[in-house]
């Protein structure tokens, strides 16, 4: 009887090979494909002067979506950082070019699949900036109220992500339950939890239900109740504090250059807010804080964005308390459309009701209906920039119309695409540890990077 | 149309004898459109509604004249001022555009980067913030169709301004602007992916969004959409570009 193990069993080779770490020579040098627990052997290996180049991602649960990092090393110091974006583009500001205005909006909604109400919000306004016209007050106030609903859930994203990543699977649980809430919410006000399509050029796509204002004050109740354990259970935790006080260094001068803005900007003090500095949808009417922070790092934007939740609670219960009565969407019965909508077989769609008396009534009616649905309205001719305060910095709509009725154009000025460009700046110097920590509060969203 | 100097013209000459006047040549229009025409994109059907044959020209982005309005007469004075300090040739903005409350400057390709750099460094100008750059393809007979058009901000007057220069789709050359703003970086290599402008002075001008090797530029307007037809509830959906268009 021989003494393996695997002659016994299923003819496995259990005995230890010589390099753990598989490699192969190439004409760049060896590489190797470190699987955990053998780095060890592959930096015995490595000759003491010997640059290491190390890919992370894309597919990798650090790295904060489909984003690929190339790290050069020398021992565990970053020496040079680059990143490696694209993995998720899906040609979005190209199709929309291929639907007509109001369709556009279910296209950049899928975007950033964080802050969808805030691409919504920042189209629509683009396409009536162009059109010249202005949206009734309810409607103004609701997207509001979406979109500081829709930075909760982000920032909520942004705690529990880079929570995971930093090893606190705690703030990953708590922070997913939370923007749960949120996601019932909206589902409860939009019909849906992501990808709306709810905010539409004129105005919503339909009022409110008849019960949201009990809903969303039950939401700020609960939410008022746990936001502060996010206090307890990471702010003062040593080992949060250590990975992150210190990290990511920028200053407010690297910032403008690399046009960086948002929580990261604001972190190195300088107090950027587009809803204080051009109000739009009137955020001149509600009362809030910018908090800043001087120390430019992955705490201070850690500390920030559990700020802003809670000025977004504050803006909510002013927006709830204010909510004007009145149409959602504009008059003009060339841009509104006509339909009731009721839940389908199908999903959302037309009122058959409404379709049984449109179709009595008036053949006009109904001609009008059909073709402001199939062919869309007009939009005159000229180019507009919108920019709106995402939970992620300056999200810039630049649309451009022929006259037709389709967009001519529409570029997305997507502040995960441009934050990233600060990775190297960040993380250059530092250890591969820090790199993840860097990332995570930058928070970009590969969705809204690649479009 | 009667050609000058031909039958029935009224000019006695043909073109190649009129004497060239100095400085008197005409600017020519920047093109930000394609023409249009027909309700529904027919021709040479039995349409009887006469819709058909209604043409929309191309649309030209107005050239504005003074007062702009607002803070732009005093931006466009500051401009002015710092572009003849500088010795920029005096057409170095071909035209100026206030439009929707936002202002353009159309400017000459060769000159962007120094204008930019005008931009940012003069005391009264101070645009810190480069917020976007982007492409637009205005179709494939439009004269001049590339437009590389640039989005800055002005943190200290809170203003913002468009720059834009057109280029000819044979001829894509740009001056990129990361020397004076570095956010560029990114911004012009998605418009080098996607419409192919050439950013003359970029550090690495290689694709972003795209797969390295691919071939084309895909946001150009000559460049397919693809797709394939889906059905649904048993009739067959085209796909999105072989849709009827109505525009």
């Amino acid at each position: 009887m021989t003494e393996r193990l695997s002659d016994v069993t299923t003819g496995t080779n259990t005995e230890m090979p010589e390099e753990i770490a598989e490699s192969r020579r190439t004409t760049e040098g060896t590489v190797y494909t470190v699987t955990g627990g053998d780095w060890d052997d592959v930096l015995a290996d490595a000759v003491h002067d010997e640059r290491i180049v190390m890919n992370l991602g894309p597919q990798h649960p650090s790295t904060h979506g489909v984003l690929r990092l190339i790290l050069e090393l020398e021992g565990e110091t970053v020496t040079h950082a680059r990143s490696v974006v694209g993995y998720l583009h899906t040609g979005i500001e190209k199709n929309v070019e291929y639907r007509n205005w109001v369709q556009g909006v279910t296209f950049v909604t899928r975007t950033d699949y964080l802050a969808p109400l805030h691409h919504e919000a920042a189209y629509c306004m683009a396409t009536e900036k162009l059109l010249g016209i202005t949206v009734p007050d309810r409607a103004q106030a609701i997207r509001v109220l979406l979109m500081e609903l829709n930075r909760i859930s982000s920032h909520l994203v942004a705690l529990a992500t880079g929570g995971m990543e930093l090893g606190a699977l705690t703030g990953m649980t708590s922070g997913f339950r939370e923007r749960e809430e949120v996601l019932h919410l909206l589902e409860h006000l939009t019909g849906l939890r992501m990808n709306h399509a709810f905010i539409r050029p004129g105005g919503l796509a339909q009022d409110l239900p008849s019960d949201s204002i009990e809903k969303i004050n039950a939401f700020l109740k609960i939410m008022h109740k746990r936001l502060p354990d996010y206090d307890k259970l990471l702010t003062g935790q040593p080992i949060w504090r250590n990975r992150m006080a210190g990290v990511g260094y920028l200053p407010v001068d690297a910032c403008l250059a690399l046009g960086i803005t948002g929580p990261i900007l604001r972190s190195a003090g300088l107090a950027w807010d587009l809803r204080k500095i051009e109000p739009y949808c009137g955020y001149e009417n509600y009362q809030f804080d910018v908090p800043t922070s001087n120390a430019a790092d992955c705490f201070a934007r850690y500390l920030l964005r559990l700020e802003e939740m809670h000025q977004s609670l504050r803006i909510i219960k002013q927006v709830v308390k204010s909510l004007p009565t009145g149409p959602v969407m504009v008059e003009d019965a060339k841009i509104a459309w006509p339909a009731q909508l009721t839940i389908g077989s199908d999903g959302m769609g037309n009122s058959l009701e409404h379709v049984r008396k449109i179709m009595g009534q008036s053949m006009e009616s109904l001609i009008h209906h059909f073709k402001l649905v199939t062919e869309g309205f007009k939009v005159p001719a000229g180019q507009v920039y919108v920019p709106v305060e995402s939970p992620r910095g300056e999200l810039g709509y630049h649309v451009v119309s022929d006259g037709g009725t389709r967009p001519m154009r529409v570029h997305l000025r997507e502040p995960s695409f441009i934050n990233l460009q600060s990775m190297p700046a960040m993380c250059e110097g530092g250890m591969v540890a820090d790199v993840i920590a860097s990332v995570a509060s930058i928070d970009p969203v590969m969705g809204g990077c690649d479009r | 149309m009667t050609e000058p100097g031909g039958e029935h013209s009224s000019a006695d000459r043909a073109v190649e004898g009129l004497e060239k006047t100095n400085g008197a040549e005409a600017k020519a229009p920047i093109f930000a459109g394609k023409e249009r025409k027909g309700l529904f994109g027919v021709s040479g059907s039995g349409d009887t509604s006469g819709f058909g044959g209604l043409r929309l020209p191309a649309h030209v982005a107005a050239p504005s004249e003074r007062p702009f309005g607002g803070w732009f007469d005093e931006v466009a004075d500051e401009l002015f001022a710092a572009i003849s300090d500088k010795g920029l040739p005096a057409d170095t903005v071909q035209q100026v555009t206030v439009d929707r409350g936002e202002i353009t400057f159309y400017l000459r390709p060769e000159t962007l980067l120094e204008v930019a750099r005008i931009l940012r460094d003069t005391p009264s100008l101070r645009f810190e913030l480069c917020s976007s750059v982007s492409g637009v393809d205005y179709g494939a007979d439009v004269p001049q169709r590339l437009h590389s058009v640039t989005h800055l901000t002005s943190m200290t007057y809170r203003r913002r301004i468009r720059l834009e220069v057109a280029v000819d789709v044979e001829n894509p050359h740009v001056p990129s602007l990361v020397e004076v703003y570095p956010t560029a970086d990114w911004q012009e290599r998605e418009t080098w992916d996607m419409f192919g402008i050439i950013y003359d002075g970029h550090p690495g001008l290689t694709r972003i969004l795209m797969p390295d090797d691919w071939d084309g530029h895909p946001q150009r307007k000559n460049y397919p959409l693809g797709g394939i037809p889906v059905e649904y509830k048993g009739a067959e959906i085209p796909p999105p570009d072989q849709r009827r268009s109505y525009s």
